[in-house]
């Protein structure tokens, strides 16, 4: 993996997006380095889901712009699926509840995007979704169903899976909701061994011990607007912003 | 003899309580002097003349003491048997109608009309829904078997009508093998044309009506019909466009029905029929009828001569045996399942592309797939059915198989694309959104996903449609075709008895859908486990 250390993986500027005609994102600039990790943070409905959605062409924006690895998306209605392919290949999606195509087996689950979408062999498909169920210490379960999975093993499925066609953008929603600390900190290796691969990781959360422990930069939203954003030790240990103290405060109180 | 033209008003007709004479007639157990009373106050009553005369007769004599002759007839095979009067639907008229009034006078009793369906005047009259069966009722093995019948009143002749062209082609049922020849269900004709398959190869198409075969002949769906003289004739003048052979292929016999046990009337009535057959008021009723010709001359003198008739003849006149009937209740079977399979394959094949129209298709398509969906749940299917194989038949004259096979797929292609559209819609935004960013294309998504992911959840409501389309299917003998149920009506109509056809019929049923139902059960635990 070529380490992308010159150019920034991802570029947000001047980002506005409504729901109807409430505003939801009111000019966020971001900047993601390649082998970079950046939380994206923010209590319920600040907006984070927003961006990230954004980012994965999701959903429309009415104003700014986003550069992923060189390819521009603009404000206006989503573009037609053949017209994003390379975005697809250049960004990896992990949802909040996995969404793990229910029908399929892990290994199917891995295989099906290379294999139509890439047009890759079915030798090489598996080849690949083997080493990556294998990184993510998941191979035993390559044969199980969705359903049969722990929390914990279909959280890494999925994250295998968008890993699949070696995108140099990873986004995750809210990765550690449904994990317990010992797999929170497991989960903190793996990003940064996909970081350190130089890839750039953007990840929405509102877990403050985990964005501390893991991430190299935390942007603060508020109410749809990025209100403090820098270095994880100092953004985190000085807050300048209200929103930065009150999302403190509210996790100090549950250990 | 005869019946409707359409089936969808037979509810109306199965009802035997519908008395065509509105008058009412006096309890036996009541007074004559209250009995009298109520007849004139019931003169008073605006029913129209017959209530006149029928008050005028009470008063004359002391009938209306007597039961009144209740006699069933069905008023929707017409003239000249039985028919309902243009100018008062309240009344029936036909040689038959005169025939029971001839009887019910010998009787000293009043005649009642009782509708009921053609094909079950004799299970009717063994119920004791009414006396006495009149409505060009044939003397049959079968139907001689399970009841008693009266002396024969009237010989018709079985004949052929072709069209035109084929006036010297097809002189005789030999000159038929391979032809379609239609007829009306349950009758000798169509027995004939039964025993006829096997000898002279002829493919009999039985009708439920006497109507469409006529008509079928002319459009030229058929190529022949073999019917009794006086309905062929009254077709002739009414519809045109065929010719009557002049060859009779059989000859047949009108009788009326009685139950089983009822024999004193049976006895009764002969003695009339013989009776009213010598003083020619028999002849005069046909005269009036036109339905007199020399033939039925000649066969009145044989009867009056030959003092037998009339008398009991020997019932084993070989009735068809039960078992007999076993091989074309299976070849139905398999017409039902053929008939099922092919339906719910183009059910399934047209309700997945309207449900992907109406999911994914424009504004435009959505709304017209939406017009099709709801008039055809909003119509009943036997209507649907009627206007694709008559309806239809100007524009393209589908064959009757073919044209039940793109009725009901068609029928249920509309609720299997609601079953699919729905099951689409359940498939969870997040599980599309996934495979948007793995650079999945939205076909992809729908066939390897969505698709596969719905057709999961639809499964179960499919294998009910499947298992009500089985027996929806018994629907398409309005068509002629001859599946599984209309066989059976044809083989209890036949030996007289609905026993046994009718645990026989059921349990082919059963065995075609109870094995349908736990192939589903097995596929949805398999699913529902993973």
């Amino acid at each position: 993996m070529e380490p992308h250390v010159t150019t920034h993986t991802l570029t947000v500027r001047g980002l506005c997006a409504t729901r109807g005609s409430t505003p939801v994102l009111r000019g966020v600039d971001l900047d993601i380095a390649s082998g970079e990790i950046c939380a994206l943070m923010g209590v319920s409905g600040a907006g984070k889901s927003t961006v990230l959605r954004a980012i994965a062409a999701l959903q429309p924006f009415s104003e700014g712009g986003i550069v992923v690895d060189g390819f521009a998306l603009q404000p206006g209605p989503v573009p037609p699926e053949s017209r994003l392919r390379p975005l697809r290949r250049k960004v990896g999606f992990v949802f909040q509840a996995h969404s793990l195509f229910e029908h399929l087996t892990v290994m199917d689950n891995l295989t099906l995007a290379p294999m139509h979408a890439q047009r890759w062999t079915r030798e090489r498909a598996q080849e690949v979704a083997k080493g990556l169920l294998e990184t993510l210490g998941v191979a035993a379960r390559s044969g199980a169903y969705p359903r049969q999975l722990s929390g914990g093993e279909a959280q890494r499925v999925a994250i295998a899976r968008a890993l699949a066609l070696d995108p140099h953008l990873l986004l995750m929603d809210e990765p550690t909701s449904a994990l317990d600390p010992a797999r929170r900190g497991a989960l903190g290796e793996t990003l940064s061994a996909l970081a350190k691969q130089g890839r750039g990781l953007l990840i929405a959360t509102h877990d403050v011990d985990f964005a501390q422990d893991h991430a190299d930069r935390v942007a603060v939203l508020a109410h749809g607007v990025l209100v403090e954003h820098g270095p994880a030790h100092d953004v985190l240990a000085n807050p300048t912003h209200a929103a930065t103290r009150a999302l403190l405060q509210a996790t100090k109180v549950s250990p | 003899m005869l019946v409707a033209q359409g089936r969808w008003d037979e509810v109306s007709k199965q009802s035997p309580e519908r008395t065509f004479y509105r008058a009412k007639q006096p309890d036996p157990d009541i007074p004559l002097t209250f009995a009298l009373t109520k007849t004139l106050l019931l003169r008073a009553a605006p029913l129209g003349a017959i209530l006149l005369l029928v008050a005028c007769r009470a008063t004359a004599g002391d009938v209306a003491a007597k039961a009144p002759l209740r006699w069933g007839g069905d008023a929707e095979g017409g003239a000249p048997f039985v028919e309902a009067d243009a100018s008062d639907p309240s009344r029936v008229r036909g040689f038959d109608v005169e025939i029971a009034d001839l009887i019910a006078r010998g009787l000293d009793r009043r005649p009642q009309f009782i509708q009921v369906a053609w094909a079950s005047i004799a299970q009717s009259v063994e119920r004791g829904d009414f006396d006495i069966g009149l409505s060009g009722i044939e003397d049959r093995p079968e139907v001689r078997e399970r009841q008693s019948l009266t002396m024969p009143y009237f010989e018709f002749r079985e004949v052929l009508a072709v069209r035109p062209v084929d006036r010297d082609r097809f002189r005789t049922l030999s000159d038929l093998a391979g032809r379609r020849v239609a007829t009306l269900g349950s009758t000798t004709a169509y027995q004939i044309l039964l025993d006829e398959q096997a000898r002279a190869k002829v493919i009999p198409v039985s009708y439920d009506d006497d109507v469409h075969p006529y008509t079928d002949l002319v459009a030229g769906r058929v190529d022949a019909v073999l019917l009794d003289h006086i309905i062929a004739e009254r077709r002739l003048r009414v519809l045109g466009g065929f010719v009557i052979q002049p060859e009779p292929v059989a000859t047949g016999h009108y009788v009326g029905v009685l139950a089983k046990a009822n024999v004193a009337l049976r006895d009764s009535v002969n003695t009339i029929l013989r009776e009213r057959m010598r003083d020619g008021s028999l002849e005069r009723i046909f005269r009036s009828w036109d339905v007199w010709d020399d033939a039925q001359a000649r066969y009145f003198a044989r009867m009056l001569a030959d003092t037998t008739v009339g008398a009991a003849r020997n019932p084993s006149t070989g009735a068809t045996s039960a078992l007999s009937y076993l091989p074309s209740l299976v070849r139905a079977a398999g017409v039902t399942l053929a008939l099922s399979l092919l339906s719910m394959l183009l059910a399934v094949t047209f309700g997945t592309a309207v449900a992907a129209g109406r999911v994914y298709g424009s504004a435009f398509v959505r709304g017209a797939l939406t017009v099709y969906v709801e008039v055809v749940r909003g119509t009943p299917v036997l209507l649907q059915l009627f206007v694709i194989y008559y309806g239809l038949s100007g524009v393209v004259r589908l064959p009757a198989f073919l044209a039940a096979v793109i009725g009901l797929g068609l029928n249920y292609a509309a609720y299997e694309s609601e079953i699919y559209r729905a099951a689409l819609e359940a498939i969870p935004r997040s599980q599309l959104e996934a495979a948007r960013t793995l650079g999945l294309s939205e076909g992809q998504i729908l066939r390897l996903v969505r698709g596969p992911q719905a057709l999961r959840l639809a499964l179960a409501p499919m294998t009910n449609d499947f298992v009500a389309l089985l027996k929806d299917s018994s629907l398409v003998s309005v068509i002629t075709v001859v599946e599984l149920t209309k066989q059976t009506a044809i083989y209890a109509a036949n030996i007289g008895s609905w026993v046994v056809p009718g645990i026989l019929c059921a349990l082919v049923y059963l065995s075609l859908s109870l094995p349908l139902s736990r192939l589903a059960r097995r596929l949805e635990r398999r699913w529902s486990l993973t």
